[in-house]
């Protein structure tokens, strides 16, 4: 049955799942833009601003709706969850309030001077509002990270009246999980972003394009990836290790280890069966989750059936879980293949450029996936030991969520629709001319050949930049 | 006195300012949205109209943000009845702002064929969020009564909400725009201002009637004779203002600005109305903001975070202000 509170996690699930793509976006897309404005005015050298020009557009876009879907995001608590402010209000509120004021304002404010106003302040502080601007975005993860880590492994608090009080602020934001978990999506962000860039530059090579600028990009973002895929694979490592300590329930549905056993089997592919709590079609490596988890080949992992039925749904958590780390291998390879295409100044095969195009939204599959099983391993806890789920639930009636969840689920699927087709029209318009205007002050569309850029310093227009 | 008992009263002062802050900043730039005249031959004005709200939309709409993160951080109790109360038009007005938010974003991108697509998409998510906000404001005022009284004055509140937005919005457009639009905004604020003047009028006549708490607040010797001067300072305001734009614009586009900050004055005086009659509720005639405060500790850890950090928000903002003064025409994007 759909009753309010199965709506209510869907609307959130559909909620968090639309915004999250574009945050994870834009918190390293900001680096990379900062990065390409920085070397610009070291270098001179128009190539870059070229790349700035392309990208601070994607950027303006995605950030759009990111800004937009996380304004639905902070109004969710109050309308879905009014037990999750009353009960841990003492703790969630504070930190968003300290998102707000130290990264919403920031970020907000410094985008504006960086969008409109290339041409009315000096380059320096121009590229310093880029800076303010990613700035913003990783403290807003930072924020937002705290909270969450916190619901996942709550410390620094005391319970009176059936409500959180909070003993040691320090405590409550370096909560045992929130290092690691911010090093993981930071990461996430980086990777997503890098094989974005990669991505939607290969997809303008093999459409003929033949400037520098797309070259560039490609390259920055696929040795970027390179070094980050291994990274998140490590941090991920580290990050198990700690869930295993915090969540052990959390691990076991992972692993879909149903009985306590030692030297227990890395599966990688099974079909867990909740209702008889066993797995079938199992293919595994045996030892090696028992040696990656606890770094002991005969170490112990703690079974589900010790939890009672205090375990999270461990289909969802269990699949998550593949995909992220099956989609991080798989991005480690294409990163490594692609760095060694383009090594010197040679060009990627088209083989390989197709390859890397079909993986520009890879990154947004292993976010979601991982999230997935991060927030439905939780289950079914709210805030672990503190809130249940069922217990924070608004009283509204179901039909109201109903359609409040029908319309942003309509609105949800037409803006994803025009981002990716928006993206690919000014991929392809990109191919042809050297930098296309957005706004036309006459009205008619505008495919102008070239403009100026940053500085009103003279730009040499050479076809090959 | 202890810090129960007055912090609760810093946090309300708080939540107050950005709401009014919202209400003034992302009001114009509603209001733009609003008057946005959809035939083809005025897509130039369009083009100006939005790149003069351009670097500032989204700062402004992260005031409404700061504003639901107060009453969430200080009054959660609070937070949760009224949320709950608004559930649907809540959920209304998050998809205006969503539409508005991408259509200004989108209208500028390569997809420049579907541009008055998104251009009406623009003004229909802005009306959107305006009559959603004007019907919030007008059911919080009764209580969150459901009651057909109820519903009307909150219709009532609906359209008084999007004049005063149109209001300011065109008030903003005659600062910001020059020639043949300066002129159009002349016209549109002037109108605006009329219908604004009707709705503040309707909802004071209402209000105090349907509420007697309010009646009794207002009509209540010796402050009477204090309390009614912000009636008449906002008549007067909606007086003079009204006069002054039947003479817009002017030669070298003296006063130009002059508009704008009389009906910012009129939004704060009407404010104050507003928070005069029903401080200390934070929920009229429910909750108390003393009920509905959350934990002292948690609450000064935050304020000595706002203390420090406001100013330095304000600084910046002022910053941009100073960046983008003038007429919007010269406005590029990226
Ligand atoms: C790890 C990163 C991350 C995560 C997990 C979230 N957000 Fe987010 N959010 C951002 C990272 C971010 C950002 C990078 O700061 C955004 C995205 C694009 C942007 O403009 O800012 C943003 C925008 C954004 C905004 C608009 C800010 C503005 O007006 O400028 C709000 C109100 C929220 N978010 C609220 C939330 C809430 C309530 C979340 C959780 C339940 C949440 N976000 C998850
Ligand atoms: C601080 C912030 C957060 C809060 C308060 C929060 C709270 C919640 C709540 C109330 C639910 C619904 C309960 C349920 O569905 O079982 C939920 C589920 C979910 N959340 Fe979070 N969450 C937060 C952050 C995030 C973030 C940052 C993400 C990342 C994208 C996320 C992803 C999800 C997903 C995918 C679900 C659906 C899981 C499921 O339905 O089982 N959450 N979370
Ligand atoms: C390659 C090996 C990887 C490993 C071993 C790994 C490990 C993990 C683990 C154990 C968790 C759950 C932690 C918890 O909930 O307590 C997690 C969550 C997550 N993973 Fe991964 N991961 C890997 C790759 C990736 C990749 C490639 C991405 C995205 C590009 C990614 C994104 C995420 C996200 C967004 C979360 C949820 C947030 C969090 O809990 O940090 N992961 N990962």
């Amino acid at each position: 049955m759909l009753d309010t509170l199965m709506l209510s996690r869907m609307q959130f699930a559909a909620n968090i799942s639309f915004h999250i793509l574009f945050p994870t976006i834009t918190i390293a897309l900001c680096w990379f833009v900062f990065f390409f404005k920085l070397r610009f005015d070291q270098t001179d050298n128009p190539v870059w601003m070229r790349a700035y020009r392309f990208w601070v557009k994607v950027l303006a876009l995605t950030f759009a709706i990111g800004v937009v879907s996380g304004i639905t995001m902070s109004f969710q608590f109050g309308t879905n969850w009014p037990g999750f402010m009353e009960t841990v209000g003492n703790v969630a509120g504070p930190l968003l309030g300290y998102e707000v004021l130290t990264a919403f304002f920031l970020e907000a404010t410094f985008l504006g001077i960086m969008l409109f106003g290339m041409h009315r302040v000096p380059s320096k502080v121009h590229t310093f509002s880029a800076l303010m601007v990613a700035v913003g975005t990783t403290l807003s993860a930072f924020w937002i990270l705290a909270l969450n880590s916190w619901m996942q492994t709550p410390s620094g608090y005391t319970m009176i009246d059936g409500v959180v009080h909070v003993v040691s602020w320090w405590d409550v934001i370096f909560n045992p999980s929130f290092p690691y978990r911010l090093a993981h999506m930071l990461v996430a962000s980086g990777l997503t972003a890098a094989f974005f860039v990669a991505g939607i530059s290969a997809y303008r090579i093999l459409k003929g394009d033949t400037k520098k600028a797309p070259r560039l990009a490609l390259k920055a973002g696929l040795v970027i990836a390179a070094i980050l895929a291994p990274t998140q694979a490590l941090l991920g490592d580290f990050h198990g290790l700690n869930t295993l300590q915090h969540q052990p329930q959390k691990v076991a549905a992972m692993e879909a280890v149903w009985h306590t056993e030692k030297s227990a089997p890395l599966l990688l592919f099974a079909i867990p069966d909740e209702e008889n709590k066993t797995n079938h079609f199992e293919i595994g490596i045996p030892g090696l989750a028992s040696l990656i988890l606890t770094h002991d080949i005969d170490g112990e992992i703690k079974g589900l059936t010790e939890f009672g039925d205090n375990h999270p749904p461990v289909k969802p958590v269990f699949y998550g879980f593949r995909i992220m780390v099956g989609m991080g291998m798989l991005m480690w390879c294409v990163a490594w293949f692609g760095c060694y295409q383009v090594r010197g100044q040679r060009e990627a095969s088209p083989f390989a450029l197709k390859l890397i195009s079909w993986m520009t939204f890879s990154g947004w599959v292993a976010t979601l996936a991982g999230w997935y099983v991060t927030e439905t391993g939780r289950q079914p806890w709210l805030v672990t030991d503190v809130l249940l789920t069922a217990d924070a639930v608004t009283s509204t009636p179901a039909s109201h969520v109903g359609l409040s969840l029908a319309m942003y689920l309509i609105v949800y699927a037409f803006l994803l629709w025009a981002y990716i087709h928006t993206l690919r029209l000014m991929a392809r318009k990109s191919v042809t001319v050297e930098e296309f205007e957005t706004q036309s002050p006459t009205g008619d569309s505008t495919l102008s050949p070239t403009t100026i850029s940053g500085n009103s310093r003279p730009v040499n227009q050479g076809a090959n930049l | 006195m202890n810090d129960a008992h007055w912090l609760p009263i810093i946090f309300v002062g708080l939540t107050g300012l950005a709401v009014v802050v919202y209400a003034i900043l992302d009001g114009y730039d509603l209001g733009v949205g609003i008057l946005l005249p959809m035939d083809s031959p005025a897509e130039p004005h369009r083009d100006t109209m939005i790149a003069s709200i351009g670097p500032f939309w989204d700062a402004n709409e992260t005031w409404l943000v700061l504003a639901i993160g107060l009453i969430l951080i200080a009054f959660p109790a609070a937070h949760s009845v009224i949320l709950t109360n608004l559930y649907l038009p809540v959920a209304v007005m998050l998809i205006g702002l969503i539409m508005r938010g991408v259509a200004f974003d989108f209208r500028a991108k390569a997809a420049i064929d579907h541009k008055l697509a998104w251009d009406r998409c623009f003004k229909f998510g802005s009306l959107l969020t305006t009559f959603s906000q004007g019907y919030m404001l007008g059911m919080y005022v009764m209580g969150f009564q459901t009651h057909w009284m109820s519903q009307l004055f909150a219709i009532l509140s609906a359209f008084g909400v999007t004049a005063a937005y149109s209001y300011i919005g065109g008030a903003w457009l005659i600062m910001k725009t020059e020639g043949a639009l300066q002129e159009k905004a002349v016209r549109w604020t002037r109108n605006s201002g009329r219908a604004t003047f009707a709705g503040v009028i309707a909802v004071s006549v209402v209000n105090p009637l349907v509420n007697p708490g309010v009646f009794n607040r207002w009509f209540d010797f010796p402050l009477v004779m204090f309390v009614l001067l912000i009636p008449a300072l906002c008549f007067f305001a909606f007086i003079f203002n009204d006069i002054l734009l039947a003479r817009l614009p002017k030669a070298k586009d003296r006063h130009c600005w002059l508009p704008f900050v009389m009906v910012i004055g009129i939004f704060v005086l009407c404010f104050s109305a507003l928070a005069f009659s029903f401080f200390p509720d934070i929920v009229p005639g429910q909750m108390t903001i003393w009920e509905a405060a959350s934990a002292p500790k948690s609450l000064m850890f935050i304020l000595w975070g706002a203390i420090v950090v406001i100013p330095v928000i304000l600084m910046y903002t002022a910053l941009s202000y100073k960046i983008f003064h003038g007429k919007a025409t010269e406005l590029h994007y990226h």
